[in-house]
Parts: C-alpha cells; sequence; structure tokens
C-alpha cells in the first residue's frame, strides 16, 4: 500500500483531525499530539494496516517546534508510513506509543535525552546515553557547550 | 669475578635483580580483556594467529583487572565510560602500565573539536606509557607499542619507583 491508500484507510478509522502530506521525497501524515496514542493504535491493530514495526522513532528542531517523526513498518504487508507529531518548543510533550510498540521506550528515551521532549506515559523517561548528571540537551539547536564536564575539558 | 670464580657449578647464571625481574615483567605482560570502539577488533586480530601476540608474552588477555598488569586502551572513551576506564585502571595491581591505542584514546581523534561526548585523550583520567597513533593502528602498529612498552620496563628500577 502506498502512503496515500493508507492515510485513507486511517482517515476512515479516525476521522478528521489528521493531515497527508504528499512530499515526493518523504510523503508523510501529521498527527496532532493528543491524538497520535489512537492513530498509533489503529495503525497497529488494524488487520488491513498491521504495523508492527517501529523502525525508527526521532526528532527535528524546527525553527517553530520539536517534530516527532515515527517510521513505521509492517511485517505482512510490507509497507511503510511516517508520522509527523509538533509539539511547542516550550514545554515539549507528546504522549508515549511505548505500549503499542515496545521498541518505543528506548527509542523516546534517547529523544529524551538528546532534545529535552518530555513523551507522558512512558515508563522509565531517563537519560540513556549521556551521563545522569548531564545538564541541557546537545542536540537542540541552541545549545551552548559546556566547558568541561566533572573538570574534565570537553 | 673472583670471589664466585670456580665456586658453584657451570650452570649458574649471574645477573642484577633489577634484570632479572623487569625480564620477568616485560615477557609476560597480561592485557585486560575489554575494548572501547573499532581499535579493540585490530587488538583481537592482534591476538589472533596471524600477529599473535603470544610471541610477545602478551597474548593472557585477563577478564579481570586484579590479574593484568597492562591495559590497552583500544577506542574512544566518552565522558560517560572514563570513570569506569579509570576504575579499571584503579583495580589493577602494581605494576600496572597502560597504552593509550588509537587516536581518539590518545587525543580525541575525529572528535577533538564539536563532540560534547567524548574525552581528549586517555591521560586526562590515567597516566599513560605508550601512545600508539592511527585510526584505527594496524596490529603491526600495536606490536611496536608492546615493543617500546618492554623497552620502557627494561629500563626502570625496583630501587626506585
Amino acid at each position: 500500500m502506498t502512503a496515500n491508500v493508507i492515510f485513507e484507510k486511517l482517515r476512515a478509522r479516525f476521522g478528521e483531525g489528521i493531515e497527508f502530506q504528499d512530499n515526493s521525497l518523504l510523503p508523510f501524515i501529521k498527527v496532532r499530539p493528543d491524538s497520535i496514542r489512537k492513530v498509533a493504535d489503529i495503525l497497529r491493530n488494524n488487520p488491513d494496516l498491521g504495523f508492527d514495526s517501529l523502525m525508527c522513532l526521532t526528532a527535528v528542531d524546527n525553527p517553530a517546534n520539536f517534530t516527532i517523526v515515527y517510521f513505521l513498518f509492517s511485517m505482512k504487508h510490507q509497507h511503510k508510513v511516517t508520522l509527523k507529531v509538533e509539539t511547542p518548543k516550550d514545554n515539549p510533550n507528546v504522549p508515549t506509543v511505548e505500549k503499542i510498540w515496545s521498541a518505543a521506550n528506548w527509542f523516546e528515551r534517547e529523544v529524551y535525552d538528546l532534545f529535552g521532549v518530555k513523551f507522558d506515559g512512558h515508563s522509565n523517561l531517563v537519560r540513556i546515553m549521556l551521563p545522569d548528571d548531564w545538564e541541557g540537551y546537545p542536540l537542540r539547536k541552541d545549545y551552548q557547550y559546556p566547558a568541561t564536564y566533572r573538570g574534565l575539558p570537553l | 669475578m673472583s670471589l664466585i670464580e670456580n665456586r658453584f657449578n657451570k650452570n649458574l647464571i649471574v645477573t642484577s635483580a633489577d634484570y632479572f625481574i623487569n625480564w620477568g615483567r616485560a615477557n609476560s605482560l597480561w592485557p585486560v580483556s575489554f575494548g572501547l570502539a573499532c581499535c579493540a577488533i585490530e587488538m583481537m586480530a592482534t591476538g589472533m594467529a596471524r600477529y599473535d601476540i603470544a610471541r610477545f608474552g602478551a597474548e593472557a588477555f585477563r577478564p579481570s583487572p586484579r590479574q593484568a598488569d597492562l591495559m590497552i586502551v583500544a577506542g574512544t572513551i566518552t565522558h560517560k565510560m572514563a570513570s569506569r576506564v579509570k576504575l579499571i585502571y584503579e583495580q589493577m595491581s602494581e605494576p600496572k602500565y597502560v597504552m593509550a591505542m588509537g587516536s581518539c584514546a590518545c587525543s580525541g581523534g575525529p572528535f577533538v573539536k564539536h563532540s560534547y561526548a567524548v574525552l581528549k585523550g586517555a591521560d586526562l583520567v590515567i597516566p599513560v606509557d605508550v601512545y600508539i597513533p592511527g585510526c584505527p593502528p594496524r596490529p603491526e602498529a600495536l606490536l611496536e607499542g608492546l615493543m617500546k612498552l618492554q623497552k620502557l620496563i627494561r629500563q626502570k628500577s625496583i630501587a626506585k619507583k
């Protein structure tokens, strides 16, 4: 199934409030933060869609917002789809999809670690790669490099 | 020589304590078995038959730092890992030696600028005896570094530390 058909199937189930952007490079479905859980649930559990694999979850630091990007794949149907969720720069907050794809647990921790986006309902939202006492979120565009860490030059 | 001449059997060797102890230390270096990044692959290749680090007596990679006296820092040290590397070094018993293998362990390598996560050289946390440049160094370079370290050990004296 192409992204277009997947979107039409999804809209038939979910209704309004999601948006399809047909970019020739990467067509994606734009979802509001409060609907992502329901959309994810439909994508995973509807037998026609059957997105059983969350290949990647990452984030983009845009000038206006943080965009969380979900790359989904269906082992059964061998099709892909991309979701995007936008969240404001001050207090970035997105519901977790950990209950739907357990792979999201670490992906969301990584995004939290490097971008500081909080995932509501996550079971263990702590830093995954940087040390626990690290300050700031290094992949943000406005990140200021500290001169030292624990007395060692950076 | 006159004092001991003809007083012992023929299979006696006379040497200094320094020479004898250093001979033992230099020729049976036991490295800690740990690697941090891609340099560890070259270190493993050095341990295998083609390059065979056993020719220099350093083939006994120990999984415990308590049994080892050589630390080959093979790879990129991140700031999160730096405290662990230091802990492993401190757990090793004296005498202990450190080889910084590869550009990352020597100076931070390709991560020396614009990296928030990488330690800029192993010598910031532990004392390093031999630096082996390369990205990663070939097994020959590691063996060269090992021979340099053996040379260093042979120059040491138990009288002054």
